[in-house]
């Protein structure tokens, strides 16, 4: 199991460094440190002199990959590539256009973030493993029929009109939570339980469709047909057989996106005003803090790989059939 | 002297070329009689039509919207012709009134008055603070606003009236020629198991539409039906420029992501070896980003190369338009792995099977086997998957102008209109008909392409089948 593991983070490697040269490519090849330069300080009257002060406050005024002035190591070492983009392999991202250490930001800012994600996301997935299961049970009845077209309605609305209208009815109109903001230990709770509903109903649509097919898939399998033989009650087939059965698909299929949760959403946190991660991803953009957004673009990257293996190791883990080979 | 010049946008261009292209493979399948019974299976379907004819209609206006031209200002005879500088579409045009009928700042739907109070000169009374009457909105009302309601009601059934007239004429039409047809048909002995064309879906569609179109746009020309904005302009207008925004956002991508997944993924299922690995390399590294992480990294730099070559773009409708193009193909660039991965998963399958083989046996080339052999029997895949990525790339656009990465804030789309008026509702009374409006056609819209897309799945997939 040990070697397995080490095996895939041994694969993972290749693809990280892949990451890393597509984002350092966008974000200093793309564009020159000059033209971010040009962009920060504004495109009119800008002088050469103030460029290079940009850019040697940054630590953007190096080669991008070999400095020939420097000898030994330093030849590669004092360079853009090798101080923004090889180090973010260490945990360091550098600094933000505020100064602030991005490591320690991300730190302390991926708990707001899970605290908003993790009960979105068991409750949206408990919420829609049951109405999927409902469906289900009564597949091929107008029940069902509208069941599914009501999914497909809500999955067309806008995740915006979701947040936009809910805070509107519930924190305006009925003044029940405050409308954004956060707080510290157990006061979280009230503006914790909006962002957390809306992202709950927000996501029902899809994923309740989606694990409907996957009950169904199931439905018309032979060892159902056999329960259903034995003279099962249809209650003992579904919950027994059936929900266990289907909920290994969706349960690995879900597993990926369990380190994400630390990322939080873009969108959520930002209406919210929750400081997470998402929230500091869309300050970034907006201000155009490049180095931020790149060490988002490299941490949700790792995130997603590190989903991967768990996604391999939970297959292996519920199905028996699956070796570690 | 030519009254207009015409124009030619980027997007214009590659609106067209779909358009060409959608003939093109829509001959081509009438040529090809297991793709054309799948077709005829979508269209048998009830809900698919509906939601197709509603489709249709989208796509109607954004081709109204992509036929651009400068009008000719009037000048002294003899003189050179001078055109405006604003770019105009046939839809600018035809919906003249509604772009031209501005107000000062926001008024409700079907309002004669402005939503905030002014000071006014009323003659014998001075100066008064009072909602002003709207300069374009019920001005034939006169001094009777009251009976706008009246009046309105009055517009609105004339205007239904005209459409069930013109929808019961093109129904009897419709029936007499179904009627020959099947005469023809019973005659030549050739129907049978013909699936049957879900007419009544599209007639009932078409009647609805009608019912609730007309009247809106016969109310239009003297009301603001959905209000004005902050700046006064007619919230209608807004939402009919949208839809080509959203459509291009949703279709241009498709031409970029195609050849890239297509392409792709069939040289890496049939070639395996060590361009399979290197493939599979790019796609997982792509797709280990984030999306949205990735367009917002790629849409900043995208931004910086705007902002820092100005001398690039003439006029800023140029620039706008290739800063949409620029967001369609950063799209497509992030989303074919997808797509890319399930047909090299489906290729590995077929470059197995024994026609396949036999092929290679008797020497046909590579290239001639993937085109004839291999192509074909992904079809099915691909199409499924386009319909089913339109309607998640129209929500992806709106969430995407809100985060401050799509479209060019100067150009109308859902997700822009959105964006300015998500503030409004923290105003007294409630400034609600932006945001309504921008979301209900956002979600006609994609719940018809949903819709459609299902029934295109269902005819389609072979599981089901």
């Amino acid at each position: 199991m040990l070697a397995y593991i080490l095996r895939r983070l041994l694969y993972a490697l290749p693809i990280l460094i892949g990451v890393n040269l597509i984002t350092f490519a966008l974000f200093f090849i793309v564009n020159t440190p000059d033209d971010m330069a040009r962009m920060q300080l504004g495109v009119k009257r800008v002088t050469p002199e103030a460029i290079e002060r940009w850019k040697s406050e940054r630590g953007y005024d190096k080669p991008l990959f070999i400095n020939a002035a420097a000898s030994g190591l330093a030849t590669v070492s004092k360079t853009i590539f090798f101080e923004k983009s090889a180090r973010m392999f260490v945990g360091d991202f550098g600094r933000a256009e505020d100064g602030r250490d991005i490591a320690r930001e991300i730190g302390q800012r991926m708990w707001p973030s899970l605290a908003i994600a993790l009960p979105t996301f068991i409750l949206g997935l408990f919420v829609s493993v049951c109405l999927a299961l409902t469906l289900a049970f009564f597949r091929a009845t107008v029940f069902d029929l509208w069941g599914v077209v009501l999914c497909v309605a809500m999955m067309s609305i806008s995740g915006l009109f979701y947040i936009i209208g809910g805070q509107y009815l519930i924190s305006k109109l009925w003044r029940l939570v405050p409308i954004s903001g956060f707080g510290d230990g157990l006061d979280a709770w009230r503006f914790l339980i909006l962002p957390v509903l809306i992202g709950v109903i927000s996501g029902i649509g899809s994923s309740t469709r989606w694990y409907r097919t996957i009950f169904l898939e199931e439905v018309s399998k032979d060892y159902v047909r056999t329960a259903r033989a034995k003279g099962l009650p249809e209650t003992i087939v579904f919950f027994r057989h059936i929900l266990r059965n289907a909920l290994i698909p969706i349960l690995t299929g879900v597993v990926v996106v369990i380190p994400l949760l630390f990322m939080g959403s873009l969108l959520t946190e930002s209406f919210f005003g929750i400081p997470g991660l998402g929230s500091y991803t869309i300050d970034a953009i907006n201000a155009q803090d490049f180095a931020v957004v790149r060490s988002m673009v490299f941490i949700g990257s790792v995130l997603y790989i590190v989903g991967l293996i768990l996604t391999d190791i939970s297959y292996t883990l519920v199905d028996p059939r699956i070796r570690f080979s | 002297m030519m009254p207009f010049q015409i124009v030619v946008l980027w997007s214009d261009v590659l609106v067209w070329l779909l358009f060409a292209a959608a003939i093109g493979f829509a001959v081509l399948v009438a040529h090809n009689p297991p793709l054309l019974s799948a077709w005829r299976r979508v269209g048998a379907s009830r809900l698919g039509m509906a939601s197709a004819t509603i489709l249709v209609a989208f796509i109607g206006i954004g081709l109204l919207d992509s036929l651009h031209f400068r009008q000719a200002l009037d000048g002294k005879p003899g003189q050179k012709t001078q055109y405006a500088v604003e770019v105009l579409s046939l839809l600018d045009a035809l919906a003249s009134p509604l772009r031209l009928n501005n107000e000062k700042t926001y008024s409700a739907p079907f309002a004669t008055r402005l939503y905030a109070k002014e000071t006014i000169e009323v003659p014998g009374l001075g100066a008064v603070r009072e909602y002003p009457r709207l300069k374009n909105a019920g001005k034939h009302l006169g001094e009777h606003e009251e009976e706008l309601l009246a009046d309105a009601a009055f517009t609105a059934w004339r205007a239904i009236l005209l459409a069930l007239l013109v929808w019961l004429a093109l129904t009897a039409w419709l029936l007499q020629r179904r009627a020959a047809a099947v005469d023809a048909s019973r005659r030549a002995k050739t129907s049978g198991d013909e699936t049957e064309f879900a007419w009544s879906s599209v007639l009932l569609t078409l009647l609805l539409m009608l019912m609730v179109l007309t009247p809106l746009f016969a109310l239009s020309g003297k009301y603001h039906v959905f209000g004005t904005d902050k700046v006064g302009q007619d919230v209608l207008y807004q939402v009919l420029k949208s839809v080509r925004t959203g459509l291009i956002i949703g279709l241009v991508t498709t031409l970029v992501l195609l050849p890239l997944a297509v392409g792709l993924g069939i040289v890496a299922g049939y070639f395996r070896g060590w361009v399979d690995d290197l493939i599979q390399y790019v796609y997982t590294v792509l797709n280990s980003i984030p999306g949205v992480l990735l367009i917002a990294a790629s849409v900043l730099m995208m931004q910086v190369i705007i902002d820092t070559h100005p001398q690039w773009f003439a006029t800023a409708a140029e620039r706008a338009d290739l800063r949409l193009l620029a967001l369609c193909f950063i799209l497509g660039m992030t989303s074919w792995t997808g797509l890319c991965r399930l047909l090299r998963g489906e290729t590995l399958k077929l470059r197995e099977l024994e026609y396949i083989q036999a092929a290679q046996a008797f020497g046909v080339s590579h290239g001639r086997i993937i085109v004839r052999h291999i192509l074909p029997n992904l079809m099915h895949i691909v199409i499924i998957s386009l319909v089913m990525d339109f309607s998640g790339l129209v929500l992806a656009e709106a969430v995407l102008s809100y985060v401050g990465i799509g479209v060019d804030p100067t150009m109308t789309s859902f997700g822009t209109m959105i964006n300015n008026a998500r503030m409004e509702l923290g105003r007294e009374p409630v400034v609600w008909w932006s945001l309504a409006a921008a979301f209900s056609a956002m979600f006609i819209l994609v719940l018809a392409a949903n819709l459609f897309a299902d029934a295109v799945r269902d005819a389609f997939d072979p599981r089901v089948a």
